[in-house]
């Protein structure tokens, strides 16, 4: 049954993958994403890191003390507008 | 055994690597258990990522019989598993381009031997020349790879057209393009090791950070984490850019410097670029994902000093100008993530590898320039076969620590980055 529950839409992650992940020994957050793929979708874990969380939590993992370090940029954002940045000598 | 011989012959590698009957059906965890560290080990390899699993993998298959890797964080937490995938022979130094080779094969049998999906696609590497200096660079590289057996051709603008259609031609001197060059995607290798690794008794530490080492001498007593100490003679150094930091608890200065490099990913496409492109001048980069991303990178000489895994707005725009003037049609996609990892950068280009002077039971196997997770596969079992059969003597004395105070230093043209 776990494995029709899908738990990321972007990625088409299951509940299952999870458990399978985690019984491989994949019990962290940042580790179960990896192994997952979950979250690295078009939204970029806006709607599933929570619940992901919650059932790794749930599988006897390590509870999160944060969601998993986010990517920039918040929104997609097109090549084309990305080069027209302008070069700031003095950004990092 | 001279480097010559070691790298000749053809035919399948991994060839130990086949699972046990049925272990790749059974569910085996890629880590073990902190609880589990063993008190004493015959090896341990400091570094989860794919240089010290794929060692301590072929220590295994060597018979080597208590193999412990200690990881810090997760894995894939490091450069193994923020690179971009390339898996070329195209090299300007024999050494790099026969290892390659080997490492190529290694890679290309991965996916079978390990029974894990690593999205091993080979679309070439295709590397532009836009300046006389950088084609008269490429024409020698190409010709050393031809003697080397590789197939690299020498391609003009139309022949590129052909190769890629959709890169931008107008100031092309000449480009290089080697059809076996690949790119994969790098986490599956990781766990593919690491599961191997478990599969032969090895236990896989993550979350173990070194705090320090016990030593007599010029002998290694224990290597000391935050989980326990294992007492061992011998211990393999296989932790990138964070090996000056460990170096350092053993009283070793080495010459390496961290130096941050950014990557990012965009939306998905249906397949319309077959190589990797890149421009040594800029540093770009840039290949088509099985999954439809376009993954690259570029040159940044101004980044943090240090370790710093983090990503800044201002790579976006140095890489999104390049890019769009290498593929001037990809302007319209997203950028959806981006992110950073760290090179591990040595004074000549090449990697530090092998025993050091100062302690004995000690190797070092870093300093791959942003280039370590191709190197890995082979590397991995050089230094295995080194440590247990003192093999690949010539490579490693060659790439040993030690060149830097003989001065014996050496060359390589092709780093992207």
């Amino acid at each position: 049954m776990s494995d029709k529950i899908i738990m990321c839409r972007c990625e088409d992650v299951t509940r299952h993958q999870l458990e399978e992940a985690v019984a491989r020994g994949h019990r962290d957050i940042e580790s179960l994403k990896r192994f997952t793929g979950f979250g690295t979708g078009w939204c970029q874990g806006k709607q599933c890191a929570a619940l992901c969380a919650r059932v790794l939590v749930e599988l006897g993992g390590e509870p999160p003390e944060a969601p998993f370090t986010p990517r920039p940029p918040v929104h997609p954002i097109p090549l084309a507008h990305l080069a027209r940045l302008t070069e700031d000598p003095e950004a990092p | 055994m001279s480097e010559r011989e070691a790298t000749e012959g053809e035919g399948p590698l991994l060839d130990n690597a086949r699972p046990p009957a049925n272990v790749h059906d059974a569910l085996v965890a890629h880590t073990a258990r902190p609880q589990d560290l063993p008190a004493r080990a015959d090896c341990v390899v400091v570094g989860g990522g794919i240089m010290g699993l794929a060692t301590a993998f072929h220590l295994a298959e060597l018979g080597v019989k208590d193999v412990v890797v200690v990881e810090k964080s997760y894995l894939c937490s490091g450069a193994s598993g923020r690179n971009g995938g390339g898996v070329r022979a195209q090299w300007s130094s024999e050494t790099n381009i026969r290892l390659m080779r080997e490492s190529q094969d290694l890679c290309a049998d991965f996916a079978t031997r390990m029974r894990i999906n690593v999205w091993y696609r080979k679309g070439g590497y295709l590397f532009l020349a836009r300046s006389p200096e950088r084609a008269a660079q490429l024409e020698a590289s190409v010709q050393l790879q031809r003697a080397n057996g590789l197939r690299t051709e020498l391609v003009d603008a139309v022949r590129v057209k052909r190769i890629a259609p959709e890169v931008e031609t107008t100031g092309l001197e000449v480009a290089s393009y080697g059809p076996d060059d690949a790119v994969v995607f790098p986490w599956p290798f990781v766990w593919g090791y690491a599961k191997a690794c478990a599969e032969r008794g090895v236990g896989v530490f993550t979350h173990t950070p070194v705090t320090g080492f016990e030593t007599d001498g010029r002998r290694i007593r224990a290597v000391v984490t935050e989980a326990g100490a294992i007492a061992t003679d011998q211990v393999v150094l296989a932790t990138g850019a964070w090996s000056p930091e460990l170096a350092a608890m053993l009283g070793l200065s080495l010459p390496n410097r961290p130096h941050r490099h950014e990557i990012c990913s965009t939306e998905s496409l249906k397949p319309f670029l077959r190589p990797l492109v890149a421009d040594l001048a800029t540093g770009l980069y840039c290949s088509q994902s099985m999954r439809g991303e376009l993954v690259g990178g570029v040159s940044n000489e101004r980044v943090p000093e240090g370790l710093d895994q983090r990503s800044s707005l201002r790579f976006l725009g140095l890489y999104s100008r390049e890019l769009l003037r290498t593929i001037p049609r990809a302007g319209g996609l997203r950028v959806l993530r981006q992110w950073g990892g760290c090179y591990d950068l040595t004074p000549d280009g090449n990697p530090i590898v092998g025993r050091t002077d100062e302690l004995e039971g000690l190797v070092l196997l870093c300093g791959f320039m942003g280039h370590g997770f191709m190197m890995a596969p082979v590397m991995g079992k050089r230094v295995a076969e080194h440590l247990v059969r003192g093999a690949h003597r010539e490579l490693f004395e060659r790439w040993s620590l030690t060149r830097y105070r003989t001065g014996k230093l050496l060359e390589e043209t092709m780093i992207l980055g």
